[in-house]
């Protein structure tokens, strides 16, 4: 009623469902086109070979590379968000202790009740940097986490303005989006420093090396092969920072969103301005947050400082929307509210 | 062909139908959810307040008024809330009473030091703080989500499929800033809406 314009949840949730539908597609396709890539190099490669020699006849590359994206996505699916709290070495509060716990528990129930979702579980992380963030599937399985600093930092208006944030994500279905992104970029990442080293320092070399060789022996290798080969070896290369860039695109706007959402719950914007005034000044940063979730998080966890800065670089490198101007967002819509508290609620209806 | 154009024409209208219907009862069930919760919350802090009234009792000898005040005011909205099919308006009315008795009683609490400086009462404030932003919340939930519903069997097309769905106007859960803010004189706000 006192904000004018309700926020449309339902359209928000649809474009969360199918963006997320979308990052698994263009996740299985782009594994998919590593493996057959290779695949059709190989043959072309081979098909003018002798019959006793090598001819890659079976896309054997291609099927297993989807099959293993396939599985990866499932699983990244159903461990996501266990995943990125155990990441975080987060501990839950099943009976809180002490009444910074009861506190939080009660600020977590409260903004459940105001956005009309299920309570989510709450989580602790032992970390004296201010942060929070959400995850979970959907809105039933769904998970805050705060740091213990945000608990010694925020009064409780302000802790209820950062939880009111978290459950938006929650009921906009952005933690769905977002957890799934983030067990990729982590599954992903941890494919890249391992296997993948292995893998590119033998298999790139051979691939290369063989088809010069092949190339200096015959000249029926035509340019399509050649091109085929440098996009695909681009492609490898890109492959870690593809689902990072993916990432990078996904949270920002989405931030503006969660802080209106957390407007719209508590109906008190200043006190989320002033919580995200002290974690962006508490500049830290939060140690026990790794990359891979830092776009899950209200404020970027790794204290780049790009946050600080406004421009199109920023814009582009950050996870996050910079703080100045969420903060002056926010100051913004309090004023308004401030301006309508003469008229009696009733006419704004 | 003509008879394509009219089976298309019928199926969209079909659809429609079938989803503006669909859309409102999704909001009436909403509502009625809004509305349980308002309930759960509220039976919460009827529960609480004898808990409370019995650990400051004994240190509040001179402010019997306020307490009975609250005992009375408990007992009444925990009348109105069992009443079968009490309408919205009585149960907010009621409950403002109670709300007003509550903050006179926590102002009081405020004036002894040494009361707030138990344990006991420190908890059960955070208790009944919560509660009470929980009632608040719940309200909030409910009047945005009746407001939502009232507005939406009323506008155009959707109103054509309103008596359809079986929708009708919904009480709010009417508060004026006024009544959440005065001390003294609770009820003098109520009757205006």
């Amino acid at each position: 009623m006192a904000m004018s314009q309700p926020i449309n949840f339902f359209a928000q949730q649809d474009a969360n469902r199918r963006r997320t539908r979308w990052l698994v597609v263009t996740f299985i396709l782009f594994f998919a086109w590593l493996g057959f890539g290779g695949d059709w190099i190989l043959w072309e490669l081979t098909r003018g070979a002798p019959p006793n020699a090598y001819r890659h006849a079976f896309p054997w590359m291609g099927t297993v590379l989807t099959v293993f994206a396939a599985l990866l996505a499932a699983y990244a699916w159903h461990t996501g968000p266990t995943k990125v709290l155990w990441s975080t070495g987060a501990r839950e509060i099943e009976t809180p202790a002490g009444d910074a716990e009861t506190r939080l528990v009660n600020v977590v129930e409260e903004m459940a009740i105001a956005a009309g979702v299920p309570k989510p579980r709450v989580w602790l992380i032992d970390d004296a940097d201010p942060n929070a963030f959400a995850t979970g599937l959907d809105a039933e399985r769904a998970h805050v986490a705060v740091t213990t600093g945000l608990l010694t930092l925020c009064t409780r208006d302000e802790l209820q303005a950062v939880i009111a944030h978290e459950v938006g994500h929650i009921k906009n279905l952005d933690v769905r989006l977002m957890t799934f992104l983030a067990a990729l970029v982590g599954a992903v990442a941890l494919i890249a420093d391992g296997l993948g080293r292995t893998l590119r320092s033998g298999f790139r070399f051979g691939a290369v090396t063989g088809g010069g060789k092949s190339r200096g022996k015959r000249d029926n290798v035509g340019p399509l092969v050649l091109v085929l080969l440098a996009v695909w070896l681009l492609s490898w290369l890109l492959a870690p920072m593809v689902t990072r860039l993916l990432a990078l695109g996904v949270s920002r706007k989405r931030e503006f969103l969660a802080d209106a959402m957390s407007a719209q719950f508590t109906r008190n914007p200043l006190a989320l301005a002033s919580a995200l005034d002290k974690i962006e000044h508490a500049a830290e940063p939060t140690t026990s947050i790794k990359r891979g979730a830092a776009h899950l998080c209200i404020a970027d966890p790794l204290g780049r400082k790009s946050s600080l800065r406004e421009g199109k670089l920023a814009d582009f490198f950050g996870t996050h929307p910079p703080m100045a101007l969420r903060v002056a967002r926010l100051k913004a819509m309090g004023y308004q509210e401030r301006k309508r508290e003469g008229q009696p609620i009733q006419a704004t209806a | 062909m003509s008879f394509i154009v009219l089976l298309v024409v019928l199926a969209v209208l079909v659809f429609w139908v079938i989803g503006a219907y669909n859309g409102l009862i999704n909001l009436k069930n909403q509502v009625v959810n809004a509305w349980k919760q308002i309930d759960v919350q509220l039976k919460r802090r009827h529960d609480l307040i004898p808990n409370l009234v019995n650990t400051v009792k004994g240190a509040m000898q001179f402010e019997r008024e306020t307490l009975e005040a609250v005992v009375a005011a408990r007992n009444q909205a925990i009348k109105v809330q069992q009443t079968p099919g009490a309408h919205v308006g009585a149960t907010a009315e009621a409950e403002a009473q109670l709300t007003g008795a509550l903050s006179r009683l926590l102002a009081v609490v405020e004036a002894y030091p040494d009361l707030k400086a138990t344990g006991n009462v420190a908890q059960l404030q955070e208790e009944l703080t919560s509660t009470e932003n929980k009632i608040a919340f719940a309200r909030q939930l409910y009047n945005d989500t009746a407001t939502q519903y009232n507005t939406k069997q009323q506008q155009f097309p959707t109103m054509l499929v309103a008596g359809m769905a079986g929708a009708s106007r919904v009480e709010l859960w009417e508060i004026t800033d006024a009544a959440e803010r005065a001390v003294p004189n609770v009820d003098l706000s109520f009757g205006k809406s």
